[in-house]
């Protein structure tokens, strides 16, 4: 039985600060900053979107692109994030009564740092191929903080994206051609309990916990599918800064027309767990009938899922039945100063 | 703040912009009502509501209620929606609310509405999102 993707959708809120309004603030070079990290600008969430109505939102969105599956058939739903709206009770319950999933799903919340998303992928899959589930939904969805002044601060974005995964030959508009996971334990990243922010070990994140993690997962997956980095249309690799994709996809042989086109961090930041599977949704915005597709995300602590799509003639189909992912990127920004953002984010302590 | 009890009981309303047709007259009611106001019909049919639909009246709220101080000004609009039905939202995403007219174009966003203090029950809905 072969299973894969029935319908995607994304969500970018519309808010945007640059660079060097956070640069300007801290005292910092921007343009260094710029070139070293290649970051541009970053979305931000409004004061009412979270991880919950942000995954509803990319969850309709996915839902239209399925071409009409009724809700109440799909029997699982996973959310990864590491911004769930709350410490004890699920953000999926809330998604799931708004998309008109309940009650009879399993749901369930995922956290692993950036790959949470993927996880959820990972899982939704799974069930689907086990039998267990005619559809199953996998959304990754982050509204990620970054201490003032930290270099965090410069990346940390908000979005999500959500994907239904099922069986149907004539729903599939991308089918799973391979998984694979890469993981070990690798202190580069973590938030203790009642923190309001992570800490990190600054270029240790690099190395030992990026570069080998999503070395070894995409490097992992091509030799199980028995394919090339050529033989790929597009490669789409977890985005924390602008730099690090491009600079592990030249490693592993990719080029930058294979990349160019899920590389959306520059523009974005890095969405944490919405990060890789948003980027997904911008290549299959623009991929034809047959092409391959590599995802390849990493989690902190850390982990690294990998999936290789194979699109189907249904994806043409379906790709401008809603948002198109660059276009939430690129229009209808609102810019805002680091006052307004420091209120947004709750770094201002109100009066009581 | 809502009770989570209340709350809970709107759910279908509030998440899934679930309305009651009159069975009898096709009257469309949100929220559902018990009796029909146009034929006093008393049997109704679940309809989820279109999410598109254009502004009637726009207002913008600058003494806002306690919760939403730091949303102020609040751009707040009647909206009518493709199937007729008029519902009072809250409008997200307005770089400067003034801008807000009559007949403007908007959609309806799953949104994040108030929430109960720093440890109580956060509240969602929809609010109109100029397209």
């Amino acid at each position: 039985m072969s299973v894969g993707i029935v319908g995607y959708g994304s969500y970018i809120p519309r808010r945007r600060i640059k660079l060097e309004e956070i640069a300007k603030v801290w005292g910092a070079d921007a343009p260094s900053f710029k070139r070293g990290l290649q970051l541009h600008e970053k979305s931000v969430p409004g004061k009412d979107e979270d991880t919950i109505t942000m995954a509803v939102e990319a969850g309709r969105r996915a839902l239209i692109r399925s071409g009409g599956i009724d809700p109440a058939t799909i029997g699982a739903m996973y959310i990864g994030s590491e911004s769930h709206p709350y410490a004890v009770k699920p953000s999926g319950t809330v998604v799931a009564e708004a998309l008109g999933i309940t009650p009879q799903a399993h749901v369930g919340d995922l956290e692993f740092a950036c790959k949470a998303g993927t996880e959820s992928m990972y899982l939704a899959h799974s069930l689907v191929k086990a039998g267990e589930v005619r559809y199953a939904f996998g959304i990754g969805a982050d509204t990620s903080q970054g201490a003032p002044g930290n270099a965090l601060e410069y990346s940390t974005a908000a979005g999500a994206a959500a994907f239904i995964f099922g069986s149907d030959p004539e729903r599939m508009l991308a089918e799973v051609v391979e998984t694979y996971s890469w993981t070990t334990d690798t202190p580069d990243f973590w938030r203790r309990s009642y923190m309001h922010y992570p800490r990190h070990g600054s270029r240790y994140t690099g190395e030992p916990a990026y570069f080998r993690h999503v070395m070894n997962s995409a490097k992992g997956i091509l030799e199980k599918a028995g394919l090339k980095p050529e033989d790929l249309a597009f490669a789409v690799f977890h985005q924390p800064n602008g730099k690090f994709p491009l600079r592990v996809g030249k490693r592993l042989g990719f080029t930058m027309e294979q990349m160019e086109p899920g590389w959306l961090s520059p523009w974005l930041g890095n969405t944490y767990s919405g990060a890789s599977p948003i980027g997904t949704t911008a290549v299959f915005d623009v991929a034809r009938p047959g092409d391959l597709v590599l995802l390849t995300s990493f989690g902190s602590g850390a982990g690294s899922d990998s999936f290789i799509f194979r699109m189907t003639d249904r994806i043409t189909e379906v790709q401008n039945l809603a948002p198109l992912t660059r276009m939430q990127l690129d229009n209808n920004k609102i810019y805002i100063d680091y006052g307004t953002y420091a209120k947004l984010r709750g770094k201002i302590r109100m009066g009581e | 703040m809502e009770s989570p009890a209340r709350s809970w009981r709107e759910y279908p309303q509030r998440y899934r912009l679930e309305a009651a047709k009159c069975t009898k007259c096709g009257k469309v009611l949100y929220p559902p009502r018990v009796v029909c106001p146009a034929c006093h019909g008393r049997e109704f049919e679940t309809v989820t509501l279109p999410r598109d639909g254009h502004v009637v009246a726009p207002t913008v709220v600058r003494v806002p209620p306690t919760g939403f101080e730091e949303e102020t000004p609040l751009p707040i609009a009647v909206v009518e929606l493709s199937n007729g039905v008029r519902l009072m939202v809250q409008v997200a995403d307005m770089a400067d609310p003034m801008e807000l007219k009559i007949g403007d174009p908007v959609h309806l966003e799953f949104r994040k509405i108030q929430q109960d203090g720093e440890a109580g029950l956060l509240f969602y809905g929809h609010k109109a999102v100029r397209d």
